[in-house]
């Protein structure tokens, strides 16, 4: 594992109009690891998902991608750079067959590499071979989300961010998703930064963690620290435990 | 939904019943609805006063249609539709029905082509001028208004209220350049699709921000100024009087006149204006065709498809690295163009353009006839522009009205009332339009091949 940093945020303020929601928030993800962001509802973790993608841009600080500054660029231009994300709710069409969406996941290079790329997804995800003439829509919560992250997959990203990608699911689903962003981290050493509530399975997968309170990263460490840590035991873990 | 399931389990007679009492209940709303706008006309006596008189048959055909439709709705209609319902979820794909449906546009397209012929061997070439130009030109230049604004709002799902300002756009070029500078039409064609393209940017550009509401109102406005601008624009426009005697489209130079070499002449026909109508109508049926290609090609290419996908979630959409801005603007500039074909055709039919043309309830039908058939269905669009504008000609037709509703009743006037209803009826029943859901347009190439590898172990 090299140790290049891929995603360096530092002090970024992001505002909701007057309401600030991220206040100076430094986080770092390096080449080819899992690093994970906890926190409780409403702490900021979305909009810093957001914020990496440029909508809404950061008032403050800089991120910096890849060595280029991406704080100012649209958020088309920030995905060209190869970050793609599977945002909270999904966010997939839900009138468009699971085919199309992931075709609309491969717009950047033009669906060029897109029949070898569709071939890995359902690999990865082999529900989503079977179900590709239906509507987004009409999947359920858990084939909803692998759509999501096999659309974020189809961009070929260099960075992949999850927003809370096991939320409302059954275990035994979030399980799958979980073993698939592994799988897919060590065997094409993609690079993921996630967003979990689900603490324990995501700080278990994790080279490195924050935990974020108010829009500040209030601990960092590797996953296991943390995991060990008692007072994120007692914020995340304990009762939390799925 | 809940009486419709009832009604179907109840036995025949409890159905007849229920019929006549709904049928009883709909004509005394009728009754009170009708009462004053059928019922009694105001007309002014030679004393100029104001007078009124009773039109009690009229008012009772209205009654009457309204219960006895009731009662048919109730009794027929009702638990048709109910088994109708019950039958489709039993059935899977017939497929038969889609192989019907498949064939269904080329049976339409050999039919158009064969209209015209149809219409000069049944009425002679003079009676054959109705059919041609009332129904048949008429109809397809809704066709292909309703195709370009379905490019905008059934693909990109950007609400646009103001698309005859991009009619106007194509006419207003065709008339000024050929009437002030005589270039030909096949020139000012595509000249004026690019004009009102380039107007389709010009608006497009302010309301990118908007969406929904905000934009259906700024393009509404829009629609207007550019109404405005040629009523005040007279030096050039001459306002609201019009322009008039727009030159004729020509076909391969070859004009359609009385003249020694004019299409009659040299083909030694006698001379009639059916010819240039029959010309016409061919012309408008290519367009209309340019139309749905170009429409279905874009629907496969990744600019449509990220239309689409615009549609349903724009931040998902940059998200995935699309540019929004110029997704849109192009949207509005290919649907905006082919409001200016449809336009520079329709002056080169008329012979006459004129602000009146352009009134804000012509985007409203336009849209009406986009929303009645389906959001992005072409087939559906086609259907409704049919059943709309063709049964406005219909009503112009209708003479036997006036045998019950006095002679001086103008059915065309009504046509806006049969807009109304058609609407109510078909979201009533098809909320989504005449053919509601979206065709997807990827699919995976080799199926079979793929089914094939699931067995053995090592393929693909
Ligand atoms: N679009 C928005 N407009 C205004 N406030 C927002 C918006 N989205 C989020 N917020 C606020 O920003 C804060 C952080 O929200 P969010 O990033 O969604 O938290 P998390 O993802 O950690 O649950 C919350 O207080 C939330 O109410
Ligand atoms: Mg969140």
């Amino acid at each position: 594992m090299t140790s290049e940093t891929l995603l360096k945020v530092t002090g970024v303020e992001t505002y909701y109009g007057n309401i600030r929601a991220l206040s100076g928030v430094d986080v770092e993800v390096k080449q080819g690891e899992i690093a994970c962001l906890i926190g409780a509802n409403g702490a900021g973790k979305s909009t810093l998902m957001m914020t990496i993608c440029g909508s809404p841009q950061a008032r403050k600080g800089q991120v910096v991608f890849d060595g280029k500054d991406i704080t100012r660029l649209p958020t088309h231009e920030i995905a060209r750079l190869r970050i793609a994300q599977s945002p909270e709710g999904r966010r997939i069409f839900p009138r468009m067959t699971v085919y199309e969406n992931l075709q609309m996941g491969a717009s950047l290079d033009n669906l060029k590499y897109f029949n070898e790329d569709v071939k890995r997804i359902f690999k990865l995800f082999p529900r989503l071979e079977e179900r590709q003439q239906q509507r987004g829509g009409t999947l359920s919560g858990g084939e909803q989300q692998m759509l999501s992250i096999g659309r974020a997959l189809m961009a070929r990203p260099k960075l992949l961010l999850l927003d809370e990608p096991s939320l409302g699911l059954a275990p035994l689903i979030s399980k799958q998703i979980f073993e698939a962003i592994k799988e897919l981290n060590k065997t094409e050493g993609l690079t993921v930064f996630l967003v979990e509530q689900n603490a324990f399975a995501a700080l278990r997968l994790s080279d490195r963690a924050y935990v974020m309170v108010n829009g500040n990263v209030t601990m960092s460490g590797t996953g296991k620290e943390l995991l060990a840590n008692p007072e994120v035991r007692a914020a995340y873990l304990e009762g939390g435990r799925h | 939904m809940a009486a419709v399931q009832n009604s179907s389990t109840h036995p025949e007679d409890n159905l007849v019943q229920k019929g006549i009492k709904e049928g009883i209940f709909a004509g005394v709303i009728a009754f009170g609805l009708f009462l004053l706008y059928i019922g009694v006309v105001t007309e002014q006596n030679i004393h100029n006063e104001l007078v009124y008189r009773f039109r009690w048959f009229a008012l009772a055909v209205f009654v009457i249609i309204a219960a006895v439709g009731r009662f048919l709705v109730v009794t027929v209609g009702q638990p048709w539709l109910a088994a109708r319902k019950a039958d489709a979820k039993n059935k899977v794909a017939d497929s038969g029905e889609s192989a019907l449906k498949k064939a269904l546009p080329k049976l339409a397209l050999v039919f158009l082509l064969a209209y015209p012929m149809l219409a000069v061997g049944l009425a002679g070439p003079q009676g054959s001028l109705k059919y041609v130009d009332n129904f048949g030109i008429q109809i397809l230049i809704y066709v292909m208004l309703g195709w370009g604004l379905n490019i905008v709002v059934g693909l990109a799902g950007l609400l646009d209220l103001g698309y005859v300002a991009f009619y106007a756009v194509g006419a207003y070029s065709y008339a000024l350049l050929s009437t002030y500078f005589g270039l030909s039409f096949w020139v000012l064609l595509p000249l004026s699709g690019i004009l009102a393209a380039f107007w389709g940017m010009i608006l497009g550009f302010p309301v990118l921000r908007l969406r929904g509401d905000y934009l259906a109102i700024v393009t509404l406005a829009f629609g207007e100024i550019i109404r405005l601008v040629l009523i005040n624009w007279s030096d050039v426009t001459k306002g609201t009087f019009g322009i008039s005697s727009i030159p004729k489209a020509t076909l391969f130079g070859i004009k359609f006149d009385a003249s020694k070499d004019g299409f009659a002449a040299l083909m030694g026909l006698a001379p009639s204006s059916a010819y240039y109508k029959i010309f016409l109508f061919y012309l408008i049926l290519a367009l209309c065709l340019l139309t749905a290609y170009v429409t279905i090609r874009l629907r496969r290419m990744p600019i449509g498809r990220a239309w689409e996908a615009l549609r349903e979630d724009e931040i998902a959409c940059r998200a995935l690295g699309i540019n929004t801005v110029t997704t849109k603007l192009t949207a509005f500039a290919i649907g905006a163009m082919f409001g200016g074909f449809a336009g520079s055709f329709f002056a080169a039919r008329q012979g006459f353009v004129s602000p009146d043309s352009f009134i804000f309830m012509e985007s409203a039908i336009i849209l009406a006839i986009v929303v009645l058939g389906g959001m992005g269905s072409l087939g559906g669009i086609a259907v409704a522009a049919l059943v709309m504008i063709g049964g406005t000609e219909l009503l112009r037709e209708m003479e036997f009205l006036k045998v019950i509703f006095g002679p001086d009743f103008t059915p065309e006037l009504y046509r806006m009332l049969l807009f109304g209803a058609a609407m109510v009826l078909v979201m009533l029943f098809k909320p989504r339009g005449f053919v509601g859901s979206r065709e997807p347009t990827a699919f995976l190439r080799e199926r079979k091949a793929v089914s094939g590898s699931f067995t053995k172990e090592g393929h693909g």
